[in-house]
């Protein structure tokens, strides 16, 4: 039992972080109707910068909100750079952009910085745990989790309060009805880089205090499991993102923790094999997005 | 005084000429019809009004200034706003949300908004009960209500309305109308696509008929009725 509370809140842990990267894909998706494979890079840049913020002695509390800023406005900027220019372009075209840009991001991290992976600088404070009725939760995951959950929870807040949240929704739904409304399309693609900036930038800052090192490629792998919790949610949908986020992470800590160590080798190819039977079962995904299919921007 | 002039427009699809040189003007305080088979073009002319198609040719000027150009998200600044062919309402938004978004360009000013927001209310009482439904689980007829609703948040001088009555019951259809004349006698002016010929030449001064991409006839809404010439454009001769 205690096994299976600890395991669970790995899992939350886990899912979280998977969701909020998952929601920074939705959010691009829903609007534009592209994949930002760069998405992982924000997190890179994040890392990166928790790397110097640490080296020029700044304390972690600091160094995170400075990190957190750094990827928004990476985000804003690849907007600007990258994707502007090709907004009204085909998926395809918009799909080799990013990862046109993932790539030339990972280049100059590896000939800038290191191709090797950096150390980062964490508070102690971060690898200890705390204790009550036999269970050893750590710092760090508490953290992790109401972190998440405090981003969640705003972020609903400003989607549904407020009207530049309301005209995001209202763009993924019909871009061209919102700018007949008023919606400034380029504030209304902005803000949602800007959002998904911030939340691969929280998403970073919790990588990275897991982990404590940083490297060039550090974003790929996360970023395409929240691909897969995306489309394991609903792509384009954003409560789908957080449920197929959450998902993914239960699946993967489960099956680590439970599946027998001969078969632990297979047990990515499980937890894929899980998710193609979930899409089989749910083929537009757990909370389907509103209007599948339908034509963007 | 025209409010809104087209000129000589143009408009392309690849290779595909959907409206060709149509010049049309509506007075201050007017509503004008615009009538036509389906495929005249005549959503393509309102789509190109408000920059959701891009003119190939030809100029549109609001009360004297000159549209083209102008992104469609200023439109509706200015005062023009356009209830799309199908409705649109955002189906995953509450009425209420639908309505707040048509408010956008009224800023910070909550307390325009509020007013607004109420006068929909009083204007359109199906959608004070509905308030915090989702849209797409509205019918048809309230679907098109909310639509207008919508348009008219953003209290504008000059409203577009395309097809407002497409597949709707003849009674609701009715309210609609009745609507559009309370709307022109609050001062706004309206220029009004319909597939429905008799019933908005009853409440129009004024009428376009298209085929084919251009006018092919136009006068005042008595003349187009006692005239054949709607019936002619409708069955593809001139
Ligand atoms: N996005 C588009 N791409 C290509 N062709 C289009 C597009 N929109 C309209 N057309 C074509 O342009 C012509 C005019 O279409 P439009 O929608 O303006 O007609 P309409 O008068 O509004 O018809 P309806 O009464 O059926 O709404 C049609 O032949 C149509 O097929
Ligand atoms: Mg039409």
């Amino acid at each position: 039992m205690e096994i299976f509370i600890q395991q669970t809140i790995n899992a939350v842990s886990l899912g979280g972080t998977y969701a909020l990267l998952a929601l920074g894909l939705a959010i691009i998706f829903s609007i534009m109707g592209m994949i930002n494979f760069a998405h992982g890079e924000l997190m890179t840049i994040t890392g990166y910068t928790l790397m110097y913020c640490g080296i020029a002695g700044f304390p972690f509390i600091i160094a995170a909100p400075i990190a957190i800023t750094i990827a928004i406005l990476a985000a804003l900027i690849m907007e600007r750079v990258a994707f502007r220019p090709v907004r009204n372009s085909s998926g395809a075209t918009m799909l080799v952009t990013s990862f046109a840009v993932a790539v030339i991001l990972q280049t100059l991290f590896q000939n800038l910085i290191s191709p090797r992976s950096q150390a980062v600088i964490l508070p102690d404070m971060l690898a200890q745990s705390i204790h009550f009725g036999g269970l050893s939760i750590g710092i760090n995951q508490i953290l992790s989790i109401s972190i998440t959950l405090t981003i969640l929870v705003i972020l609903n807040w400003f989607l549904r309060k407020t009207i530049l949240g309301m005209a995001m929704r209202a763009a993924a739904e019909d871009f061209s009805v919102a700018r007949l409304m008023g919606a400034r399309a380029n504030a209304v693609i902005a803000g949602a880089f800007a959002i998904s900036g911030a939340l691969a930038g929280v998403a970073g800052v919790l990588w990275v205090a897991q982990r404590a090192s940083v490297d060039p490629l550090m974003g790929f792998i996360p970023v395409l499991k929240a691909f897969i919790a995306a489309i394991l949610g609903g792509l384009g949908s954003l409560t789908g993102a957080v449920a197929g986020g959450f998902a993914l992470g239960f699946i993967e800590i489960y099956l680590a923790a439970y599946l027998p160590d001969h078969i632990q080798p297979y047990r990515e190819a499980l937890a894929l094999g899980i998710v193609i039977f979930l899409l089989l079962l749910r083929p537009h995904g757990l909370v389907p997005a509103f209007n599948v299919g339908r034509e963007k921007v | 005084m025209a409010i809104l002039t087209v000129e000589g427009l143009h408009v392309h699809y690849g290779a595909v000429e959907a409206v060709r040189d149509v010049t049309l003007s509506i007075d201050d305080g007017e509503i004008v019809a615009l009538l036509g088979a389906n495929g005249a073009g005549k959503s393509s002319t309102l789509n190109a009004i408000v920059g959701l198609v891009p003119p190939h040719t030809g100029a549109v000027g609001f009360r004297g200034k000159s549209l083209v150009g102008l992104p469609t998200e200023q439109l509706v600044r200015l005062g023009i706003t356009l209830t799309p062919e199908g409705r649109r309402v955002f189906g995953s938004l509450t009425v209420e949300e639908n309505l707040l978004l048509g408010s956008m360009p009224l800023g910070k000013s909550g307390d325009r908004r509020k007013e607004n927001l109420e006068r929909m209310f009083s204007l359109f009482p199906i959608l004070v009960q509905r308030r915090n439904q989702i849209a797409g689980t509205l019918s048809g007829g309230q679907q098109q209500m909310l639509a207008i609703a919508r348009s008219l948040m953003s209290s504008p001088k000059l409203l577009l309305l395309d097809e407002p009555s497409l597949g709707l019951a003849p009674q609701i259809v009715d309210t609609i109308f009745d609507q559009i004349v309370a709307l022109r006698d609050s001062g706004i002016t309206i220029l009004l696509v319909e597939q429905n010929v008799a019933m908005s030449l009853e409440v129009a001064d004024r009428g376009y008929v298209m085929a084919a991409g251009s006018i092919v006839t136009s006068g005042t809404a008595q003349d187009l009725n006692s005239s054949h010439l709607v019936e002619q454009a409708y069955l593809g001769h001139e």
